[in-house]
């Protein structure tokens, strides 16, 4: 017997185990997140794809879809949420696009597009952060990491190496190297590892490779997260739900 | 009916804002049917009248960005922060990471062909601020126009949108951080 949810009154089916953000994406629907990729485990952290389920808010990404539930996704209500989190991300960390090699790239970028972000409201904290240059072929600026622990997660689950992890609490929370010094050239990274290249936002580069496509022409100069997220299939039918 | 008084001023910025404004080009003229400009670099005039707007480009690093600040919040009825570093402190804030003397000592000190080192103290030179601050931080601004620079059409969206008594509203393909 087929299954299906609601999701901001369509009806959408899903497989045994999914979770409603699996559901939406296999729909075409899209539901604005950052610590989430289909490759990985679903870890709940971001919190951007938070949406109403009977009434009750919960992580999509997370919460398993079950027959008959009704979610609304695409709300006013749960946009000027997500709008906020992603100013306080911004403003938590050092995020100055203009001199970031990930711009256009840049998937906290992109959503802040999405959501239509102009500013980042709250005070800027400015945080002093250590950047860790001493691999001969991967960058770590922790001015921009969001602590989405992607790369944690692709290290850890697909590359099987566990080279990061995050450390400490609150304001404190950082991410760590496995390795004797804390340094990225003494751990078992390679540049070819997922970890390498999941991260989201400008935090792990690839080195000598800087601005190979000029600024305006990148990913999301070109293209809205929820084109790239829900994929080149079907985009023609997409209707303006997805917007 | 009378035109929209336009006040504009680069506090620590690039005046890279001022320049992109510049490239609406000739669609100036059609601007200067609907707006006079006062207080602005364009202009030369050094203080403000009652303005209707005013476009804030670049942070707070001195006292006088402070000083100007608060005389643009008190003679302009809307006040819009434009570019990045009005908006989050851009360039100029990556000095925050450092402490004040040390970066005088970089610049004026140590820094590779420095001759006669000394840190300006003579009393034209505005006081540094400890850090470099955001505009909103120090006075409400009402609206914010991205962008590093904000695109030329950008511009004209968003005082279009004033001239005719609209709520300002950025397409989505005007809205950039970089």
């Amino acid at each position: 017997m087929s299954q299906s949810i609601l999701i901001d009154g369509i009806e959408v089916p899903f497989k045994s185990n999914q979770t409603i953000m699996d559901a939406a994406l296999a729909a075409n629907i899209y539901i604005p997140h950052l610590c989430h990729n289909p490759c990985i485990k679903p870890h709940g952290s971001c919190k951007l794809c938070t949406v109403e389920v009977n009434g009750h808010t919960t992580s999509s990404c997370t919460t398993k879809a079950e027959d008959g539930q009704k979610v609304i996704n695409n709300s006013e209500k749960l946009n000027k949420a997500r709008l906020t989190i992603t100013q306080m991300l911004f403003i938590e960390g050092n995020h100055l696009c203009p001199t970031c090699e990930k711009t256009g790239n840049c998937t906290l970028q992109a959503v802040a597009y999405h959501l239509g972000m102009l500013d980042g409201h709250f005070p800027q904290f400015y945080p002093k952060r250590e950047v860790d240059a001493s691999h001969p072929s991967i960058m770590l600026d922790r001015d921009r990491c969001i602590l989405c622990e992607l790369c944690v997660r692709a290290s850890r689950e697909f590359d099987k190496k566990d080279v990061f992890a995050i450390a400490g609490r609150g304001d404190n929370a950082h991410l760590i190297v496995n390795s004797p010094s804390g340094k990225l050239r003494d751990s078992d990274i390679e540049q070819n590892d997922l970890a390498a290249h999941i991260c989201p936002v400008g935090a792990i580069l690839i080195k000598e490779r800087g601005y190979e496509i000029p600024i305006g022409c990148r990913t999301f100069d070109l293209r809205s997260v929820t084109e790239i997220d829900l994929g080149d299939v079907k985009l023609s039918e997409k209707s303006s739900h997805h917007e | 009916m009378s035109k929209l008084r336009v006040a504009t001023t680069s506090l620590a910025g690039c005046f890279g804002c001022h320049m992109s404004f510049l490239d609406i080009d000739e669609r100036i003229i059609e601007l200067l049917d609907h707006v006079e400009f006062n207080r602005s670099p364009l202009t030369d005039i050094k203080h403000c009248d009652p303005c209707d707007i005013g476009l804030i480009e670049g942070g707070l690093c001195n006292i006088d960005n402070v000083h100007v600040l608060k005389e643009f919040r008190a003679s302009c009825k809307i006040l819009i922060a434009v570019g990045a570093c009005a908006i989050n402190g851009g360039v100029p804030a990556m000095r925050n990471h450092h402490p004040l003397s040390e970066c005088l000592a970089e610049s004026y000190l140590n820094g590779i062909g420095v001759e006669n080192p000394q840190i300006p103290d003579d009393v034209e030179v505005p006081l540094l601020l400890n850090k470099v601050h955001p505009v909103h931080e120090v006075v409400k601004i009402d609206y914010y126009l991205p962008g590093c620079p904000p695109p030329a059409d950008a511009f004209m969206k968003v005082l279009g949108d004033l001239i005719e008594g609209r709520e300002p509203l950025l397409p989505r393909t005007m809205l950039r951080y970089d």
